[in-house]
C-alpha cells in the first residue's frame, strides 16, 4: 500500500531545508506556483457554500454579504413545517442500512474473488467490471416493474437495494484487491495455531481492512445519501421521502423561498460534508490502495 | 482502477489456496443474486419492453409494437436527435474539463504547503455533494435577484437581471459549470492517488539531466498517469453520460431542449409521461451508444499497452 507517502518522508522532490534558508526568490516562485492557484481553487470552490450559508442564516430581505443579522427562523421552517424531520430520518435509514449492506456482501465476496481460484472467476470480474457501464438512470422502468411486483414501491427497501445493487460490483473489486495485498502467510499461521478459516479472517484479516472498510463505507454512506432519481421514482409519499427528494421538491415550487432552500441544503451538506472531511485521507489512500496491485 | 488486470495477473498467492467447493461461491451469492436480479433481468427486461407499447396512464393501448417504438425514435421525435448532439457536447465538455483542471489541482495540493490537509479537505469537498444539492447551491448563485450577479452588477461586472439559466444560448454552459464545480475533485482524488505514488528516483534522475519542470511533467508524470487517465477518463464519461440528477432539477432540459441529455429524456418519459415502451425503446439505443463508444475507446486508446 502506498499509505506511506503522505507522510513527511515522501512527497515533494525539492529538499525542505534550502526551501528555509533562501527566502526571497524562492518563496516568489512558491508562491506563484503554489499559494496564488491554491487561493483561486480555494474561492471558486468556497464562494458557493458561502452563498448558501449565507442565505440560510440571512433574515428575509436582507442584502449584507453576512449573516448579520442572523437568523434560525429558515431552519425552524424546514425542520419543523417542510418536514426535514422526517426527510433527515429517512436519508439516515436508507444510507445507513445501504452502507451496511454493501460492506458486508463486498467484504464477503471481495474475499472469495481475492482468495479462492474457482471455474467462472475471470468471467465474474468481468461482469463486474461491465456493470459500471450500466446506467442507473435507464433501469428505472424495469426496476420499477420489479419492485412493483414484489410490493416494494412507496418502500424504503425499493430504494436500499437499488442503492446496495448499484455500489456494489466497484466496492467488491476495491475490497477484493485490497484483500489479495494482505499477505496470506497471515491467516496461513493463525489457521496453523488452530483458528477455523472464519476465526483467522475475523482475528487477522479484518483489523488490516481498516482503512479499506472506512474508504468503502463511507463511499456507499454518502452514495445512498445522495442518491435521488431512485427515491424520486420508487417513493411517492411524503413521509417515506429522502432529503434529495425533499429538496428537488423545495427547488421546483414555482415561488422558491430561497432562504428555506439554502437551508435544507444545508441539511442535506453537513452530514457528507463532515463525513468527507474526516475519510478525505483514507479516500485517497483507498484508492491507490486498490490501483496499485 | 486496474483491479482487474492486478487480480488476475498475481497466481501466485492464490495459487497456494485452489480449494475447490462451494465456498467461494456461497461467499458471492449474495452479489450473484442481488446483480442478476436486479440488474442482468431489468436490461433483459428493457430490450424486452421495448418492443411493445406499454403505457401505465394509458393501459388500453398496450400490446406488441414491433418496431414501432424505434420508428417514432428515429423518424418522428423532434428531441431525440438533439438530445444526442447535448450529450455528446455534455460529456466531452465535462470530461475534458475536470481531467485538465482536476490533474492541475492534484499537482498542486501534491505540492508542501502549510495546511495541506485541510486545503485538500476543502478543495475535495464538493465530490460528497449531491446533484440536487449542486442545484440548490447554483440556483441561488445564478438567481438574477439572489445570486452572485448582484454583487457583480455593483462592480459593473454584469448587466442587471441576467439570468443564464434562462437563456437558450447559456443554459448549457451555466450547468455545465455547476457540473464542473462538484466533477473537477473527482479526478483530482484519483490522480492525487497515481501522483503519490510515482517514484521520487525518477523526477531526481530528470532533474540532474537537466530536465525542466514542464519536461518533467512530460516525460515523467504524464506517462506514469497514462492508465489511470484512460480509465478514469472512461469511466467518468459513462457517468457524466448518465448524470440526470443535476440537469434533471437544474434546468429539466430547457430552455425548449438546449440542456436535454439523452437519458434525462429517457427520465423524463419514465417519470412524466410513463410511456415505459417508448422510454425501454430510448434506453436500449442509449445503452448501444454507450457501449460501442466504451469498446472504441479503449480499442484506441490501446490500454495496457506500455
Amino acid at each position: 500500500m502506498t499509505m506511506t507517502l503522505d507522510k513527511a518522508t515522501g512527497s515533494a522532490p525539492a529538499a525542505p531545508a534550502p526551501a528555509r534558508r533562501r527566502h526571497t526568490g524562492r518563496d516568489r516562485t512558491h508562491h506563484l506556483r503554489i499559494t496564488l492557484p491554491l487561493v483561486v481553487f480555494l474561492v471558486l470552490t468556497l464562494v458557493p457554500f458561502y452563498w448558501m450559508i449565507l442565505y440560510a442564516f440571512r433574515p428575509r430581505g436582507s442584502n449584507s454579504l453576512l449573516p448579520v443579522p442572523f437568523t434560525l427562523d429558515n431552519f425552524v421552517y424546514v425542520w419543523n413545517t417542510v418536514g426535514y424531520d422526517v426527510y433527515f430520518r429517512n436519508s439516515v435509514i436508507v444510507a445507513l442500512i445501504s452502507m451496511a449492506l454493501t460492506t458486508v456482501v463486498s467484504v464477503a465476496g471481495g474475499y472469495a474473488i481475492a482468495r479462492y481460484r474457482f471455474a467462472g472467476r475471470p468471467a465474474l470480474m468481468v461482469a463486474l467490471l461491465c456493470t459500471q457501464f450500466i446506467p442507473g438512470a435507464m433501469l428505472l422502468i424495469p426496476l420499477y416493474s420489479i419492485f412493483n411486483s414484489l410490493g416494494l414501491v412507496n418502500n424504503l427497501w425499493s430504494l436500499i437495494i437499488a442503492n446496495v445493487v448499484f455500489e456494489l460490483p466497484l466496492t467488491v473489486i476495491l475490497m477484493s484487491s485490497f484483500i489479495q495485498k494482505i499477505p496470506f502467510e497471515l491467516e496461513e499461521a493463525a489457521m496453523v495455531d488452530g483458528c477455523s478459516r472464519l476465526r483467522g479472517f475475523l482475528a487477522v484479516i479484518l483489523p488490516q481492512l481498516r482503512p479499506a472498510l472506512v474508504a468503502i463505507g463511507s463511499f456507499t454512506f454518502i452514495g445512498a445519501w445522495n442518491s435521488f432519481l431512485f427515491a424520486l421514482m420508487f417513493l411517492s409519499t411524503q413521509e417515506l421521502f429522502t432529503i434529495p427528494v425533499g429538496l428537488s421538491y423545495t427547488v421546483g415550487e414555482d415561488s422558491i423561498n430561497y432562504g428555506v432552500m439554502a437551508a435544507g441544503g444545508l441539511v442535506a451538506a453537513v452530514p457528507v460534508v463532515v463525513i468527507f472531511g474526516f475519510i478525505q485521507k483514507f479516500l485517497v489512500q483507498g484508492i491507490s490502495g486498490a490501483v496499485k496491485g | 482502477m486496474n483491479a482487474l488486470a492486478t487480480t488476475s495477473a498475481r497466481p501466485g498467492a492464490a495459487r497456494r489456496r485452489r480449494r475447490r467447493g462451494l465456498t467461494p461461491w456461497l461467499l458471492l451469492s449474495p452479489i450473484v443474486v442481488l446483480i442478476s436480479v436486479f440488474m442482468a433481468y431489468p436490461i433483459i427486461n428493457v430490450l424486452y419492453t421495448s418492443f411493445f407499447h406499454k403505457n401505465v396512464v394509458m393501459p388500453w393501448n398496450d400490446g406488441f409494437a414491433g418496431l414501432d417504438n424505434y420508428r417514432r425514435m428515429f423518424f418522428d421525435d423532434p428531441t431525440f436527435w438533439p438530445s444526442l448532439g447535448v450529450t455528446g457536447r455534455w460529456v466531452l465538455v465535462q470530461v475534458t474539463c475536470q481531467l485538465v483542471v482536476g490533474l492541475v489541482l492534484a499537482l498542486i495540493v501534491n505540492e508542501r504547503f502549510r495546511a495541506r490537509g485541510p486545503a485538500r479537505a476543502l478543495v475535495f469537498s464538493p465530490w460528497a455533494i449531491s446533484g440536487v444539492l449542486t442545484t440548490s447551491i447554483w440556483l441561488l448563485l445564478y438567481n438574477p435577484s439572489t445570486g452572485i450577479i448582484t454583487v457583480l452588477e455593483k462592480f459593473g461586472v454584469s448587466s442587471v437581471g441576467f439570468a443564464p439559466l434562462a437563456d437558450v444560448d447559456t443554459a448549457f454552459w451555466a450547468a455545465a459549470l455547476a457540473e464542473l464545480w462538484r466533477g473537477i475533485p473527482f479526478f483530482a482524488i484519483l490522480l492525487l492517488a497515481e501522483v503519490q505514488s510515482i517514484p521520487h528516483e525518477l523526477y531526481e534522475a530528470a532533474s540532474v539531466d537537466g530536465a525542466s519542470r514542464w519536461r518533467r511533467f512530460w516525460h515523467v508524470t504524464l506517462p506514469h498517469l497514462r492508465n489511470v487517465i484512460i480509465l478514469s477518463t472512461l469511466l467518468r464519461g459513462v457517468w457524466e453520460f448518465n448524470n440526470v440528477d443535476l440537469l434533471y432539477t437544474l434546468t429539466n432540459g430547457g430552455p425548449g431542449t438546449s440542456t436535454t441529455t439523452l437519458p434525462l429524456y429517457v427520465a423524463q418519459v419514465a417519470t412524466i409521461s410513463s410511456d415505459f415502451g417508448y422510454g425501454s425503446a430510448l434506453t436500449t439505443v442509449a445503452f448501444v451508444i454507450l457501449l460501442v463508444l466504451s469498446i472504441l475507446y479503449l480499442r484506441l486508446s490501446r490500454l495496457g499497452k506500455d
